[in-house]
């Protein structure tokens, strides 16, 4: 019985290293990515936020069993991020959509 | 039901198991629900009392600016120092009176009382449940929501006082008072929210989890459903004011500038900031918060009200679905509406018209849910004792404070009303005869639950109908004041904008519009007059009210009345399972004119 | 009196009750830090033009913490691997590498606060701004910093520019204004101090209930594996959550 047991310890920590080895590979892409020779800084931005959200799904996914979780679990983190998003996105385009100053009034 | 036959046996067995863990463990130190929920009752009503005695203060001095306050002027001198010299209550004292009692009304008095007292008491006992999901937790929770309170009540007697920039601490007027009281209240803030999210988690995870066999979702009582969907909008909309809270402390202790904008002048000089920071920031987060925990205030007040009027017109709730997906849509839509605080920060047109949509939609399932009970109303035969007074005055009541927000929801009334006494009157209509009254009526409802005795019905009348005169005489004439101009947090009830002193200016508040002020006052001595009955009512009851015979003396349906009384430890003596729905009264061919949730369907 | 699914599941929600407590509560931490990423990108996109510095934060360091982090992210889940397939020395191995991990996390972090709190900006009568790290104070005031000078201060803004950095000694009487590198000093340190200061708050609560359930909390192994089983997957879950936060904040801060 140990026997296997240890048998799916092991596999059980072959599929994690797999996981550390592509979260390394995340991170590298992420400092490499930031310091790439690219004219547009928002693409540079976006090349690493998009690695990081690689790195955060593998995460979430697979360390995390987020994914086969129950339904319960993923409509309590639906809401939550649906939420997050209103909250960001609210409040930022607040902060845009301002009244020009000095703008001519209505003639 | 059964449990009435073992009731007497099992009050036996409850004393013995007091007496062996001693009083600490047993009234201090407890991880029972119902016992939490009664230390939440009380540290609540006493903050809500406190909170009531600084807003009469403050109304002596809005209609008596300058003069000596009555009876507690001497001992304000000598409790607070310089800042009430000759009991006279100065600016800064009534500025931070104001703060506090916002800041005390909402955070450690309704919230505490609709969630942390009636969530944990009744939600377990409605659900079936031996106590909620995890009880040490659900200790801490009180405990740290406790020193919350503390911290809070400690600032007044720091240097300087309390905070003084109303309860929405909005920067640079925040940091811009010198004092620590600020501070204290940012402190107090972190400890309170900590505690909530505490609690909720609690509650949901129970609700989730601990329901008894056959107790599916839509067998659940209303109550809990508006237990469910308050603690979710606790859950999730706390966390940012938090975030918000330990931004402004970083501002006040450790000299960041997170709300404070670059080129910000204090006193006529330059602030010693690094700048760059944004005023509005804190706006977007507070009210991210401070509008879903409006209906952490209603919610359960609806749903106390709910179980009330289905018990006591002896027939089903109208439209229970309806209720249920009102109370879900009004979560959901609360997290979307935040900014309608904002109109007057120079908010863009675009965002606006968002803002101004959700707000007329959030008002819809408001309306349905209470079109719902009101309909629930229609065909019975109403039993119109204490609690169902106060549940029926509860429905026009809050009527009149969610109508009156209509016009605050809208960009363009808004921007004459905001900040006026208007507001105030909008706010205090929903919350004071609203969720005040629900909880009043919960209180004389459950009463016979927690000790085996009834309130007094005669002084429960002189209470209600003491109440609802006076609460409409404060609140009334504050719509007029508003419309008038006149504007809120001002220490000299705006007699400096008044004819008075600007004769001849146009817009200058007339003298019937100031002169509101006293009547207002007295308004105000009547409504704690008023409370007097209720106070001595709730402590002779305990030992001398009229006794009940039975478990379930208003004859309910739901299972916190199918348990001993009152419940000992573990709440139910066999566990129990639930066959029906939660509202079963009147059922034709029944035997009785209710049918407990637990009692088995017969074989046909 | 025994509270149902505190070990098995129940039915039919398909957990047991820590677990949905657990992630009702990372749900709520989702907001807290949703609350704190969203402050920083308004206070960024609405910040001045060349007042927003970037790359001022060491990568080296920060990219080997991220790998600390995630190397402990693994750690944690064989601990939970080894309680299920009951080996619980394995557990104890696994368990207290991941302490050990968070704790080598929290030294780099306090090498990183150190060395942003011992880096000074003066400003000068000339108009100039020196910047750099303090090497000593001279018993007459004058004081003696590894950096350079500059004329703008919007020169500063971008750490990555290698610029030659040399011992500058700076009269007293030279001296206007002289601020360290603190959350005081500007937005961007304010950001970075408040969110990577809540992160190790939380990696401190993850040590202190890993810890337990490394000592004392153990002995629930013996009189109750499965719960046990339970509490340290429910640990696990926080643990993780830790970690990505972190690997958001790391190229908010490090890298853009």
């Amino acid at each position: 019985m140990s026997e296997t047991q240890t048998d799916a310890f092991k596999a059980y920590a072959r599929k994690c290293g797999a996981v550390f080895t592509a979260v390394v590979c995340g991170t590298l892409i992420m400092v490499a990515a930031s310091y790439a020779p690219l004219t547009n800084h928002h693409l540079s931005i976006a090349l690493v936020l998009t690695a990081a959200a690689v790195n955060a799904f593998l995460v979430a996914g697979y360390l995390m069993h987020l994914i086969g979780e129950r339904k319960l679990i993923f409509a309590v983190l639906a809401f939550t991020v649906f939420f997050f998003i209103g909250l960001m996105g609210l409040s930022i385009w607040a902060a845009h959509d301002l009244p020009a100053l000095g703008a001519p009034v209505a003639k | 039901m059964q449990a009435t036959t073992y009731a007497p046996h099992h009050a036996h067995a409850h004393e013995a198991h007091h007496a062996d863990q001693g009083f600490w463990r047993t009234y201090i130190f407890s991880t029972d629900h119902k016992v939490i929920g009664i230390q939440y009752g009380l540290t609540a009503l006493c903050f809500l009392l406190f909170g009531f005695f600084l807003m009469l203060m403050m109304r002596w001095q809005i209609a008596h600016p300058g003069e000596a306050v009555p009876l507690v002027g001497p001992l304000l001198n000598a409790l607070l120092g310089d800042v009430a010299a000759k009991g006279i209550m100065s600016p800064d004292l009534y500025n931070s009176f104001g703060a506090m009692h916002g800041t005390i009304m909402v955070f450690l008095a309704i919230v505490p009382l609709a969630v942390g007292a009636y969530g944990n008491y009744l939600v377990p006992l409605q659900i079936g449940a031996n106590d909620m999901a995890f009880p040490k937790l659900n200790m801490m929770s009180y405990q740290v929501y406790f020193l919350g309170g503390i911290i809070m009540f400690v600032s007044f007697f720091i240097p300087g006082g309390a905070a003084q920039s109303g309860w929405t601490s909005y920067p640079p007027l925040s940091m811009a008072v010198p004092t620590d009281g600020q501070t204290f209240w940012l402190i107090g803030m972190v400890f309170l929210i900590t505690s909530s999210l505490l609690g909720s988690v609690n509650i949901l995870a129970t609700i989730i989890q601990l329901r008894a066999p056959g107790l599916t979702w839509m067998r659940l009582p209303f109550f809990v459903w508006a237990q469910f969907t308050a603690s979710f909008l606790l859950l999730l909309a706390f966390p940012p004011l938090e975030a918000a809270g330990v931004m402004q402390l970083m501002d006040k202790v450790a000299g960041t500038s997170f709300f404070l904008p670059t080129g910000l002048a204090v006193g006529g000089n330059l602030a010693n900031v690094s700048g760059g920071g944004s005023p509005l920031l804190w706006q977007h987060l507070f009210w991210f918060l401070a509008h879903p925990e409006v209906y952490v205030l209603i919610l359960p007040a609806m749903g106390i009200i709910a179980e009330i009027i289905a018990n006591n017109t002896r027939k089903p709730l109208w439209g229970y679905r309806s209720l249920v997906y009102g109370a879900l849509a009004i979560g959901f839509i609360s997290f979307l509406v935040w900014a309608h605080h904002m109109y007057l920060t120079g908010m863009g047109t675009k965002i606006a018209t968002f803002f101004q949509t959700t707000t007329m939609i959030i008002s819809i399932p408001s309306v349905i849910i209470l079109t719902c009970l009101l309909i629930s109303l229609w065909g019975g035969s109403i039993r119109f004792n204490t609690p169902m007074l106060f549940a029926l005055a509860f429905l026009p009541m809050f009527g009149i404070g969610g109508l009156t927000g209509l016009p605050l929801g809208f960009s363009v009334s808004d921007i004459h009303l905001h900040d006026t006494y208007y507001v105030i009157g909008h706010f205090h209509y929903v919350v004071a005869p609203g969720t005040i009254f629900a909880l009043f009526a919960g209180i004389y409802f459950w009463f016979p639950k927690l000790t085996g005795r009834r309130m007094s019905e005669y002084w429960g009348k002189v209470h209600f109908w003491g109440s609802l005169l006076f609460m409409n005489l404060v609140f009334m004439p504050m719509f007029i004041q508003g419309m008038a101009g006149m504007l809120r947090r001002m220490s000299d009830g705006a007699v400096q904008y008044s004819e008075l002193k600007l004769q001849g200016v146009s817009g200058a508040l007339s003298s019937t519009v100031i002169g509101l002020n006293n009547f207002i006052l007295w308004g105000a001595v009547g409504l704690a007059l008023a409370q007097i009955p209720f106070i001595i009512n709730l402590f002779w009851s305990i030992k001398h009210g009229e006794e009940v015979h039975s478990d379930n003396p208003w004859e309910a349906t739901t299972l916190d009345w199918q348990t001993p009384t009152p419940p000992p430890h573990g709440n139910f003596l066999t566990p129990p399972s639930v066959y029906r729905g939660p509202y079963e009264y009147s059922v034709p061919g029944a035997a009785r004119d209710f049918v407990p949730q637990n009692e088995p369907q017969k074989k046909a | 009196m025994e509270i149902p699914y505190t070990v098995q599941a129940r039915p039919d929600t398909g957990v047991y009750n820590a677990k949905v407590g657990m992630w009702l509560f990372l749900a709520s931490e989702v907001m807290l830090f949703g609350g704190l990423f969203s402050s920083y990108i308004l206070l960024r996109v609405s910040a001045l033009e060349g007042t927003w510095p970037t790359g001022l934060l060491s990568v080296p360091l920060g990219t080997i913490n991220t790998i600390i982090l995630a190397l402990s992210a693994i750690t944690t889940l064989l601990a939970w691997v080894a309680c299920k397939a009951r080996m619980f020395d394995r557990f104890k191995l696994f368990q207290g590498l991941t302490i050990l991990l968070a704790i080598i996390f929290l030294g780099i972090k306090s090498y990183e606060y150190r060395d942003k709190f011992t880096h000074y900006e003066l400003v000068l009568k000339s108009g100039e701004i020196a910047d750099g790290h303090l090497v000593r104070r001279e018993a007459n005031g004058d004081v003696v910093l590894h950096g350079h000078t500059v004329k703008e201060h919007a020169e500063l803004m971008n750490g990555r520019k290698h610029v030659e950095h040399r011992e500058l000694t700076i009269p007293k009487d030279q001296i206007v204004r002289m601020q360290n590198y603190g959350p005081w000093h500007n937005t961007f340190l304010a950001t970075y101090f408040t969110m990577s200061g809540l992160h190790a708050l939380h990696i401190l609560g993850g040590i202190v209930v890993m810890g337990y359930l490394w000592g004392p909390g153990s002995r629930m192994w013996k009189t109750d594996p499965e719960r046990f089983t339970n509490r340290v997957e429910v640990s696990g879950l926080f643990w993780h959550f830790v970690d990505l936060v972190w690997i958001f904040l790391f190229p908010t801060f490090y890298l853009i």
